[in-house]
């Protein structure tokens, strides 16, 4: 099941392997997942519901202790020990932005993360101010998240993590309650990112338009492993896993840019 | 039931503001212990209570229509203490009262002591107390949850207005006598009582349907039942058994004593150090507050009085202050009159409490063992 | 008004009021109100002297009178308390009117009607030139333990988001033909609330996961951090420092 398909530089963003994990009542949701994301590699994780990716999510930056396994965020082991750092380089932006914009203004949200890991005064300032420009939020600093649209919210979410610099970007189901525009607003800025990203979705468009390459989670290991493109051609692979493409969707007919 | 400014003199006001302080901050560490979900501790607080206060918050405005284009409200001091624990429902009742009284004007800020300790204490604390009792005695099941939620409810608000009685009697600015508050204030807020116990049974029940691990004070259900086949093995008693504990110390029946001591002690603190505990706060408090505050006359005037400015010649303020028609007879000391009634005045809500918790189980405990075949 | 976080009774502004530390206009208007509490009531020009403090406030802040006036009414129910009172207190009677009243409870009325409107008056001016954001800084530096003042901003933060969902469900019950009408209904009203409760309570959960996923160890860092200059709490003072002024001149004429 090891993926060789990427040639990772010296230390890949993240690196998964053997990652077996139970809850406390028993249910056990990963088997062994290994997976390797590299520097700047945009990466999609498919899979089904139930299949265990929040789970994995919840791995990558330590909130969950891996039964077996071990992950390591560039050559960082997830461990207690570096938990401060770790939660630093792995940013995560979870589903619903109202859980993840807790402070009461934009600012002190974007704020948050740095200002936790030490950093204050007007470095803090630049800080947010640079991280709210990549999300064309510079201007909303003030604003409390209640106000916002549910696409600024989202994009404001974004900009929580980036002000951390992390290593690896974490998006849980991104395009999820978007409209089309700001679908389309919010996969221009994560192009526009020079960041690692690991990209939790159901939209298999949304992975084929920004992710060149895909990885599939399903019964708690990583079921498939390729080119984005390929995975979703491949019609007996998708239908084992219970991926389905949208009415009318061909991802044979799309050319991709780059 | 938000207390304005003036309502209630500076001394008690400052003294419920003490006592105010120190429950929030017991209930602060309490809440940690409540909120810790699996392995993480401390800082799981703030979000979840923040949470808990924002659901009090809202689940007020939540108008229950009665008839007749009239509608109540839920006040929510017994269903956060069964929701969430005793600790956590103090803390997030007194922060809604705290931020109702900054941001809308709502229960005046030097009556916040008298809000937080009526309102966020008195009514969480007899609620939880009640509920635990009950359930220790009632057949488990999610109906004994619903029942006890009921009653716990029920008896909480008139408890509260019990509780704002006795600290009229210490620290009233207005000169109606002790029966008529206690009698108007219990009498409404009985009648209150019945719509927020209907209100809070149904809600507890509708959670304990759905997620039983959400709510605090049903976390037992489980754990306890290997706990149960343990003394099931030692005497050939009955189901009143397992309340010992809560009984023990609200009334000095001589039942629990003679059945053996629970051996096993639960997997959580037993309900009755929690009831002792208050219930001796409930008269430290009442006493100390009552000694020292009211017969006291305020400093101000103490100022005056000393300073032989007191040119009106006016009465001592334990005079003035209803607590003179409330002293206890045949105590020529103020001071010392004033605190017995204090302590008479919890005595006396502790009393109507424990009597309907005594009721109440007395016609469970009769009514068990037609039951106990009918129920799960 | 604006909803949400500019609360309700926030008004937007640059007066030499607004522009106070919040931690000032907290620490004034407590002791305001506690001074007015101490006032003895038989002190009636010492209220109307408050009235004026007040006013005067109102005036430097820029917040109309109207306003003002306006969010006194919520007090209304304690109003009934007090218009009760003269027909229930106990002592001598006296005849207003042709309505024997007591003598103790017209001043108790007349003491609850005074203090309390000076108390909510002065809350109403706080509430109407400190944001609610300021407030929580302010009770912040107070002193207030940290965590408490973390609880008051996540209440404030998902009071909005759960009242919405709240209105949400109302809507959505309303879709599907069903109004509440009396006592009947009240079951399918608590099925709301308690799955309300479980939303805030697995929201809470879901919160404290995205702050522990952003370096969170169970205290808030220090973000923004505003100090008060000996001038400004000179300036906040006025109002307690001239009503002790006008309480210990009601206590000695």
């Amino acid at each position: 099941m090891d993926p060789l398909s990427t040639t990772t530089p010296a230390a890949p963003s993240l690196d998964v392997s053997g990652l077996a994990y139970a809850y406390p009542d028993g249910h056990q949701a990963l088997f062994g997942v290994d997976l390797t994301v590299g520097r700047g590699e945009r990466v999609a994780l498919l899979g089904p519901n139930g299949a265990g990716k929040t789970t994995l999510v919840l791995h990558l930056n330590g909130i969950l202790e891996a039964g077996a396994g071990t992950v390591t965020v560039a050559g960082l082991p997830v461990g207690k020990k570096n938990m401060a750092e770790i939660r630093r380089r792995v940013g995560i932006v979870f589903q619903d932005p109202d859980d993840q914009l807790f402070m009461p203004t934009v600012r002190e949200d974007v704020a948050f993360g740095p200002a936790a890991a030490g950093l204050r005064g007007p470095e803090l300032e630049a800080r947010v101010t640079e991280a709210l420009e990549r999300v064309g939020m510079a201007g909303f600093a003030d604003r409390p998240p209640h106000h916002l649209s549910f696409g600024q919210r989202r994009r404001v979410a974004v900009a929580t993590v980036l002000a951390m610099r992390p290593e690896i970007l974490v998006l849980d189901e991104p395009s999820s309650n978007l409209d089309p525009a700001s679908r389309r607003e919010l996969a221009d800025i994560l192009r526009s990112l020079e960041v690692t990203v690991l990209m939790v979705t159901h939209d298999l468009p949304y992975a084929l338009e920004l992710c060149p390459r895909s990885v599939v989670l399903s019964g708690g290991v990583i079921a498939a492993d390729g080119g984005t493109q390929d995975l979703l051609c491949d019609t007996e692979l998708m239908h084992t896993h219970r991926l389905e493409l949208p009415f009318g969707f061909d991802p044979r007919s799309v050319t991709l840019s780059g | 039931m938000h207390v304005p400014d003036g309502f209630i003199n500076a001394p008690v006001s400052v003294a419920t503001g003490v006592v105010a302080a120190a429950a929030v901050a017991v209930s602060l560490r309490g809440a940690r212990r409540e909120l810790a979900g699996a392995g993480s501790g401390a800082e799981r607080t703030a979000p979840l209570a923040g949470l808990v206060a924002a659901f009090i918050f809202a689940v007020q405005m939540l108008n229950f229509p009665v008839a007749a284009g009239t509608s109540g409200h839920l006040l929510g001091g017994a269903l956060a203490a069964i929701l969430v624990g005793p600790y956590t429902g103090v803390l997030c009742v007194s922060v809604v009262l705290l931020m109702q009284g900054v941001l809308f004007a709502d229960g005046g800020l030097t009556a916040l002591g008298v809000n937080i300790t009526d309102m966020a204490i008195v009514t969480t604390v007899v609620a939880y107390a009640l509920f635990r009792g009950l359930v220790k005695v009632l057949p488990r099941g999610r109906r004994s949850i619903t029942v006890a939620s009921f009653v716990a409810a029920l008896v909480s608000v008139p408890a509260a207005a019990g509780a704002f009685t006795g600290l009229y009697v210490l620290g009233g600015t207005a000169d109606v006598s002790i029966g008529k508050v206690f009698t108007a204030m219990v009498g409404v807020h009985v009648l209150i009582g019945i719509g927020e116990a209907v209100i809070t049974a149904l809600t507890v029940g509708a959670v304990v349907a759905v997620r039983p691990d959400l709510v605090y004070g049903a976390r037992g259900l489980t754990q306890p039942l290997e706990l149960r086949t343990v003394q099931v093995a030692v005497p050939g008693a009955g189901a009143g058994e397992v309340t010992t504990a809560a009984r023990e110390s609200a009334e000095s029946a001589p039942e629990p004593a003679s059945g053996p001591a629970p051996a096993a002690p639960g997997p959580r603190r037993s309900t009755r150090r929690v009831w002792l505990a208050g219930v001796a706060t409930a008269l430290v408090c009442a006493g100390g507050v009552s000694y020292y505050a009211s017969a006291d006359p305020d400093g101000l005037e103490k100022v005056a009085h000393d300073q032989g400015i007191d040119a009106k010649a006016k009465d001592h303020a334990a005079k003035d202050s209803p607590l003179a028609d409330y002293g206890v007879k045949d105590i020529g000391d103020p001071r010392l009159s004033g605190g017995l009634a204090g302590v008479i005045g919890v005595g006396a809500t502790l009393a109507v409490g424990t009597g309907v918790f005594v009721v109440v189980r007395r016609r469970k405990s009769a009514g068990t063992a037609e039951r106990a075949v009918g129920s799960v | 008004m604006g909803a949400g976080h500019s609360h309700k009774l926030y008004r937007h502004g640059h007066s030499p009021v607004h522009a106070l530390p919040p931690h000032c206009k907290i620490a004034a208007v407590f002791c305001f109100v506690l001074v007015v509490v101490s006032t003895p009531r038989e002190a009636v020009w010492a209220f109307g002297l408050y009235a004026v403090l007040i006013a005067a406030a109102a005036g430097a802040a820029r917040v109309p009178a109207g306003f003002l006036l306006k969010r006194l009414l919520i007090e209304v129910p304690f109003v009934a308390f007090a218009v009760l009172m003269p027909f229930v207190a106990e002592g001598p009677r006296v005849d207003v009117i042709g309505l024997s009243l007591s003598e103790s409870g017209l001043w108790g009325a007349w003491n609850i009607l005074a203090k309390g409107t000076l108390g909510v008056a002065a809350s109403v001016l706080l509430a109407a030139t400190t944001e609610l954001r300021e407030l929580l800084l302010g009770l912040q530096r107070l002193r207030m333990p940290p965590q408490l003042v973390q609880i008051a901003s996540f209440m404030i933060r998902y009071g909005d988001v759960i009242t919405d969902e709240m209105r949400r469900m109302r809507i959505a019950r309303l879709s599907r033909g069903f109004e509440a009408r009396g006592v009947r209904h009240w079951g399918i009203l608590a099925k709301s609330a308690g799955a309300l409760f479980i939303r805030s309570y697995e929201r809470g959960e879901r919160v404290h996961l995205a702050m522990v996923s952003r370096g969170y160890t169970g205290t808030m860092p220090v973000i923004a951090d505003t100090t008060a200059t000996r001038a400004q709490w000179t300036r906040a003072a006025a109002l307690p420092v001239a009503a002790l002024a006008v309480c210990l001149l009601g206590w000695t004429l």
